[in-house]
């Protein structure tokens, strides 16, 4: 229990007669990276809004980073990060600029930002390049710098929606490098992906279908629990049986 | 409360780092200001109108001498019949007339008395109107004070202007001015600046963050209510200084009532910008919805007095109205603040009704 950093009991959301998110228990322990897999539409993004404290579940129990998802969303949002599939920045600011302004938002001073900024940078690579416009950067370096920013205030669970979408696959390799890194200083990440070659990164998966988790384990035991080569092939086992679709 | 500061301090970082909006921002009041000051006016000037006097003596020609002299008209020449007069309208070469009637002067002292016609081409009805106004006026001043024959004249009416003694247009425009630019600069540029969150994916991340929702929306309008002021101060110096248009009532209070519009404007902002999801559609809707209507019926151009039943129903929501007619009572007329205490109540009534819908629809739109 005290390993888990997301611990979720029957999260269910409804919307109207629609139910996006059908009775979900899984949790997610302290320092792993856990793959949440699904297809567009099985219910992901409105699960992450529920652990993010975007949005309140209909019923079922959730903690995320040991604060009450019902009670204390506020307390969540502060030891988040979150790093939205468009690399979501200010294209008209420069790097350091965006670092200084979700540094603030999360309420660092400004010589922990700096200090915080000028190593992350240094290990991206980003040193060079710290006055010059975000719009300005190659696609892949706005990849680098949305995930830079999103673990700026050092957040105990790091929250990735799609982080490799647009980026070819050269790049999506050296980003999960970064991902081992910041695993590796103890931060806890929940990445959404729907690259099944992805998945086996990860330490654990699960898999949704149709709003339930249809599967839940690490690659190697959701592949031999299926009989399947690959983790592309276990989805396709569960996905043939999906009614929604994109 | 921090992470508040942070987001202002980012505001402001975009408003400073995209110089030509902010250029744009501060340059537009004194491109109206200058526009609506000195070129675009209702007066009428250098007005060429023609005389057809049957009859030509030296009291027709000092009267055609008067006027030529008036900067409202300029003498183009004696015609010899009304046709000739009818054709040199149709070239262009005159836009008013004056049609004397046969024996004029003698006529002058009959009992009938003698008939002037004033002619003018009524293509734009406006300065028609004007041009008769003007000509009747120099006819009548002319016989009553260059003639003696008409002294005994039971009525003479004395006229005055008030407020506007110079009937300066720039008077009535300043305030409509302000109430649009105002609008601009506060609905628009903060309704676009929340959309623009919104495309870009950033609000997706803000929300995430610590900071409140209402928090980011409030924390946008504070460049925009700064940079208000400023457009405020600049358009009352241009308007003073330049323009010379006095503030005749109460400095303080003109202040005020400004800000409230610019707080009811920054509420208009946010209203729409809860509303709708593209800037695109933002910048539509701030320019069809509001400012259009700001323009034709706040009584900025045209009197909402003139207009029709309906029109005039749909000038009493337009906020723009309320502002114009107070700035034009403090500023122009000098009145004390208790006689447009209705203007500040209805203007402050539809900011609270603004404010509690755009936040109420604000939140809604965050589940």
């Amino acid at each position: 229990m005290e390993d888990n950093v997301i611990q979720v009991e029957h999260l269910t959301k409804k919307f109207g007669s629609f139910t996006a998110v059908d009775d979900i228990t899984f949790e997610v322990r302290k320092g792993e990276i856990f793959g949440f897999l699904g297809a567009n539409g099985a219910g992901k993004t409105t699960a992450m809004k529920m652990l993010t404290g975007l949005s309140f579940p209909t019923s079922g129990k959730g903690m995320v980073a040991g604060y009450d998802i019902w009670t204390q969303s506020e307390l969540i949002k502060k030891n988040i990060g979150y790093m939205s599939q468009k690399f979501a920045l200010y294209s008209d600011l420069t790097v350091r600029d965006n670092i200084g302004i979700f540094g603030g938002i999360y309420g660092m001073k400004r010589a922990d930002v700096r200090r915080r900024a000028t190593e992350l940078m240094e290990r991206l690579g980003f040193m060079s390049e710290k006055d010059v416009r975000v719009k300005e950067l190659p696609q892949g370096w706005k990849q680098k710098l949305a995930f830079l920013v999103a673990v700026i205030h050092n957040p105990r669970i790091l929250f990735l929606d799609e982080p490799t979408g647009g980026v070819d696959p050269a790049a999506r390799r050296q980003f999960w490098e970064l991902i081992y890194d910041v695993v590796d200083s103890g931060i806890t990440a929940f990445v959404t992906t729907h690259y099944m070659d992805e998945a086996e990164y990860c330490s654990r998966i699960s898999m949704m279908v149709d709003g339930r988790i249809e599967a839940l384990g690490s690659p190697a035991e959701l592949k031999s629990e299926f009989g399947a080569g690959s983790i592309a092939d276990v989805f396709d086992i569960l996905a043939r049986g999906a009614k929604r679709s994109e | 409360m921090k992470g508040f500061f942070a987001f202002v301090r980012k505001e402001f970082l975009h408003i400073f780092r995209d110089r030509r909006t902010l250029l744009v921002l501060i340059g537009l009041p004194t491109m109206l200001i200058v526009l609506f000051g000195f070129a675009i006016s209702t007066e009428i000037r250098n007005v060429n109108i023609g005389v057809c006097a049957p009859d030509k003596d030296v009291s027709i020609a000092r009267l055609v001498d008067k006027i030529d002299r008036s900067e409202y008209f300029t003498f183009k020449g004696w015609y010899g019949s009304a046709m000739d007069v009818d054709r040199a309208m149709k070239k262009g070469e005159i836009d008013a007339a004056l049609v004397f009637s046969e024996d004029f002067s003698s006529s002058l002292m009959s009992a009938e008395g003698a008939e002037i016609s004033v002619v003018t081409d009524a293509v734009n009805p406006n300065n028609a109107s004007m041009e008769v106004m003007y000509l009747t006026n120099i006819v009548y001043g002319y016989f009553f004070s260059d003639t003696d024959s008409m002294r005994q004249s039971p009525l003479v009416p004395n006229l005055r202007m008030l407020y506007n003694p110079q009937l300066r247009s720039s008077y009535n425009f300043v305030p409509g001015i302000m109430g649009l630019i105002l609008l601009l600069v506060c609905a628009l540029m903060t309704s676009v600046s929340i959309v623009r969150e919104k495309e870009t994916g950033t609000m997706e991340v803000l929300l995430v963050s610590p900071v409140k929702p209402i928090g980011i929306v409030f924390a946008k309008m504070i460049p925009y209510f700064v940079i208000s002021c400023m457009v405020l101060v600049i358009t009352l110096l241009l308007t003073i200084f330049v323009l010379k248009v006095p503030v005749e009532g109460s400095f303080f209070w003109m202040i005020l009532v400004s800000l409230l519009y610019i707080i009811l404007s920054l509420g208009i902002g946010l209203l729409v910008s809860s509303l709708v999801k593209t800037q695109i559609i933002a910048t539509l809707i701030i320019g069809m919805v509001f400012l259009v209507p700001v323009m034709m019926m706040s009584g900025m151009l045209y009197p909402i007095e003139s207009m029709p039943y309906v029109f005039q129903l749909i000038a009493q929501v337009i906020p723009a109205k309320w502002y114009i007619e107070a700035i034009r009572k403090i500023m122009i007329e000098g009145v004390p603040f208790v006689f447009v205490l209705k203007e500040v109540g209805v203007l402050l009534g539809m900011t609270v009704v603004i404010f509690t819908a755009a936040v109420l629809k604000f939140n809604d739109r965050i589940e």
